[in-house]
């Protein structure tokens, strides 16, 4: 032997994990949401994500090519799993310049003006969603009907989603049991058989990819139960008390993107807490306030909203909310 | 099963060598036996370049509260008294010795009879363990009559004896307790008259049922000793983990086991013991694991202190073309030997030696702050704020964060994604913080 031995500091062995297995197994998490979104909405679906994914990704490249100049990183499959999210939260009949410029605001603004992966304080899909939610409000709120593999692009029949719906009908007076007949039971809710973004509809897909992740171990059940535990607990109380005015919590975790958000969006690593007991109270800090929105708020849903607004408060939990260290309060038994 | 509550890894076991039975490793030409094994004072060398020494003559000896004898492992001439570079990668002062023959002193009891009779008293096992250099031999080298001796005020209830070994690869405590088993116990009774308890009890992970299951049934003849099975988890192995896990106390932060009425020691110190208070026999030679998945033989051998890792090495089927590192003690707390000249001594537990395509450290990512680092910390630390904050030089926030609690197990930058160096990191902090801390009481 003539070479020299590497002289490292220990560990001198390393787990299989790497970020862009992790950043591939939420890809894989996302695809049975993927395939029951292009049965429902057929080309549309498959027409948002693909721009949404290869603008994402050619925006990340661009900017590290000629303005940080440093080793591109796209490959690490971050700007991959945004573009999906971001497609995931737009209706399927939206035209791909709206999605590009979404995509812009995701990748050049949320995520690489901090600094690029890891820095970013706030959820870049989000970002993107509210940024084309605000500026193109009427493109963002017509949402085409499942039609099962429909051809049909920007002229898909539309209609609005339930949750739409109740929050007109409420403002109009009628009350929750007139309402309830115009909506979807919650079976076909479950499957995703109702008007709504391209990802967020089927529930059961989601929670297909929740248990992936859970078994892959790439998230912790802390946001995902406490964000949706909040939800029906607080929704329970007003559906008591008032059951004419207020929906049932199993409407409200169905109706919208909540298990989307709770699952996908929350749980994004980098804006959300480091540690459990801070995951929790950032988990019903979500549930609490998209349930405020939805009830008391302008807009129909708020699970976007309400991530962003517990996103601005990670910062502070990581800094105040800490672990109990081991050997800190001794109780010995 | 039982395991201790917070954090952890399952870095792959490897342990090639579980089945090897310990062969004597031949005695080498010459050994260079450091005066510094252990935490704490160096000894003082107590001969000269020319004199005639015998195996388990005392050539340096103890020197301060927190020291031990250091023994000659051979036989011979004392060629010269100079430096050599150990297993630390620092030069230190170490005894060199030319063998001749292999005679010993004449007190050491060499027959294979097991004696069971314990007649030392409780003072005179304790003076025995540093007459006969003992130190704990799970790698951390603590003078073990320091650790019996309890001082007034505390007190001990229980003994626990380590015989988890988490590290992936080492098989030398798993081997003695095979195939020494019974002298082992009876060191694990010596050491209970030691510390004045009735009760021991043995932790082994259930990757050893062979050993948990022999030794369950030669406990049946000892008083007070029982055998725990605990599931595999790194690092059952630390001290502080090992308790939690089979007594459920919490050694509190900055404090030792004895603060919660235990005192935790090896499989392999126990056995020292037995040979050193029944037999008589110092501490001259150790089971070290030699392996790697490159070698042809790899296997446990008993090795006389100050034999270069080069002999055992060769012993083993010679050193692999594709050698990229040699790593002393575990992959996960090892420390990587820059020459094969390496002498052993009585922290080595195991040699293993990694091909190339293992010894490189992947390129390092940003932090996705994915938080794994968090759950895998058995102390509960958070390691990338740790890191952060000491890259940063914001020591003051980096102590507040308890810092100084990290036990290096490294299992945060073993399970980090993106291939972060949190640990060289946290190490660069935590010594920063201790000298600020020494200086603060300098101060005052």
């Amino acid at each position: 032997m003539s070479n020299l031995l590497n002289v490292s500091l220990s560990p001198h062995t390393h787990g299989k994990e790497t970020t862009r297995k992790l950043m591939f197994g939420v890809v894989i998490a996302l695809l049975p949401a993927l395939f029951t979104s292009i049965y429902y909405f057929g080309i549309g679906a498959i027409i948002v994500t693909a721009t949404s994914i290869i603008s994402c990704v050619l925006f990340e490249y661009l900017i590290q090519r000629f303005i940080f100049k440093k080793p591109i990183s796209i490959t690490d499959g971050s700007a991959l799993v945004t573009g999906l999210l971001l497609a995931f939260n737009v209706p399927s009949n939206i035209p791909v310049f709206i999605i590009v410029i979404g995509s812009f605001i995701s990748i050049a603004v949320a995520k690489m003006t901090f600094g690029g992966l890891g820095n970013n304080p706030f959820n870049p899909a989000l970002v993107g969603r509210v940024f084309m939610l605000i500026s193109f409000p009427r493109q963002m709120t017509t949402w085409p009907i499942p039609a099962g593999l429909s051809t049909k692009y920007i002229d898909a029949v539309t209609g609005a989603t339930p949750l739409a719906i109740i929050k007109e009908g409420l403002k109009n007076g009628e009350s929750i049991s007139q309402l309830m007949t115009q909506i979807p039971t919650p079976v076909q809710m479950f499957l995703g058989k109702m008007g709504g973004s391209l990802g967020e509809v089927a529930a059961i897909a989601l929670l297909i990819g929740f248990v992936y992740l859970l078994v892959k171990k790439i998230i912790t059940w802390h946001i995902p139960v406490s964000v949706i535990g909040s939800m029906a607990i607080f929704t329970t109380i007003l559906w008591l008390i008032n059951p004419e005015k207020n929906a049932d919590p199993m409407f409200h975790i169905l109706a919208g993107g909540v298990l989307l958000g709770a699952i996908f969006m929350a749980t994004d690593y980098v804006t959300s807490p480091m540690n459990p007991k801070a995951m929790i109270i950032y988990g019903c800090g979500i549930g609490i306030l998209t349930v405020i929105i939805r009830v008391w708020g302008a807009y129909p849903e708020g699970v976007s909203f309400a991530i962003l607004l517990m996103n601005a408060f990670v910062p502070l939990m990581n800094a105040y909310i800490k672990p109990k260290r081991f050997g800190e309060e001794v109780k010995n038994g | 099963m039982k395991t201790f509550p917070i954090g952890g890894v399952h870095p792959p076991e490897n342990k090639l060598t579980a089945g090897c039975v310990i062969q004597q490793l031949p005695v080498p030409q010459s050994v260079a036996i450091p005066i510094l094994q252990h935490i704490g004072t160096p000894a003082t060398v107590i001969v000269n370049k020319g004199d005639t020494v015998k195996t388990g003559q005392v050539i340096a000896a103890s020197k301060g509260i927190v020291s031990t004898n250091i023994h000659s492992s051979v036989s011979g001439k004392v060629n010269k008294i100079d430096t050599i570079i150990d297993t630390t990668g620092y030069k230190q002062t170490a005894v060199f010795i030319d063998v001749q023959g292999d005679e010993w002193v004449d007190t050491i009891d060499r027959s294979d009879e097991i004696l069971t009779d314990i007649k030392l008293s409780s003072e005179e096992i304790i003076k025995r363990c540093l007459e006969s250099g003992i130190v704990g031999l799970g790698g951390a080298t603590f003078p073990s009559h320091v650790k019996l001796t309890v001082p007034s005020g505390k007190k001990c209830d229980v003994l626990i004896i380590n015989g988890a070994e988490c590290e992936p690869y080492l098989t030398s405590d798993h081997r003695i307790m095979l195939e020494r088993g019974e002298q082992f116990l009876i060191g694990v009774t010596i050491l209970m008259k030691a510390l004045k308890v009735t009760r021991s009890m043995i932790g082994i992970e259930s990757n050893k049922t062979d050993a948990i299951e022999h030794l369950t049934n030669l406990a049946t003849a000892f008083q007070g000793i029982t055998v725990h099975p605990l599931k595999v988890k790194y690092p059952q192995g630390a001290e502080k983990q090992l308790i939690k896990a089979l007594i459920n106390r919490e050694v509190p932060s900055g404090r030792l086991p004895l603060d919660v009425n235990t005192v935790v020691h090896n499989v392999g110190t126990a056995f020292a013991v037995y040979e050193a208070v029944q037999k008589n026999k110092p501490l001259f030679e150790r089971v070290v694991t030699i392996t790697g998945k490159s070698l042809s033989k790899p296997g446990n051998y008993f090795v006389r202190i100050g034999t270069p890792v080069s002999k055992l090495i060769e012993a083993a089927g010679g050193l692999p073309e594709d050698t990229g590192k040699i790593v002393s003690g575990g992959p996960m707390m090892g420390k990587s030997l820059n020459n094969t000249e390496v002498p052993i001594v009585k922290g080595t537990s195991g040699i293993i030696l990694f091909p190339e395509s293992e010894s490189e450290r992947m390129q390092s990512e940003s932090c996705i702050r994915c938080a794994k680092c968090i759950s895998a910390c058995a102390l509960n630390l958070e390691p990338y704020l740790l890191m952060t904050l000491s890259e940063k030089g914001l020591f003051e926030r980096a102590e507040k964060e308890r810092i100084t609690d990290c036990m290096e197990c490294g299992s945060c930058s073993y399970i980090c994604p993106a291939q972060r160096p949190l640990l060289d990191y946290i190490r660069l902090g935590k010594s920063t913080v201790i000298k600020m801390a020494r200086e603060r009481v300098v101060k005052k």
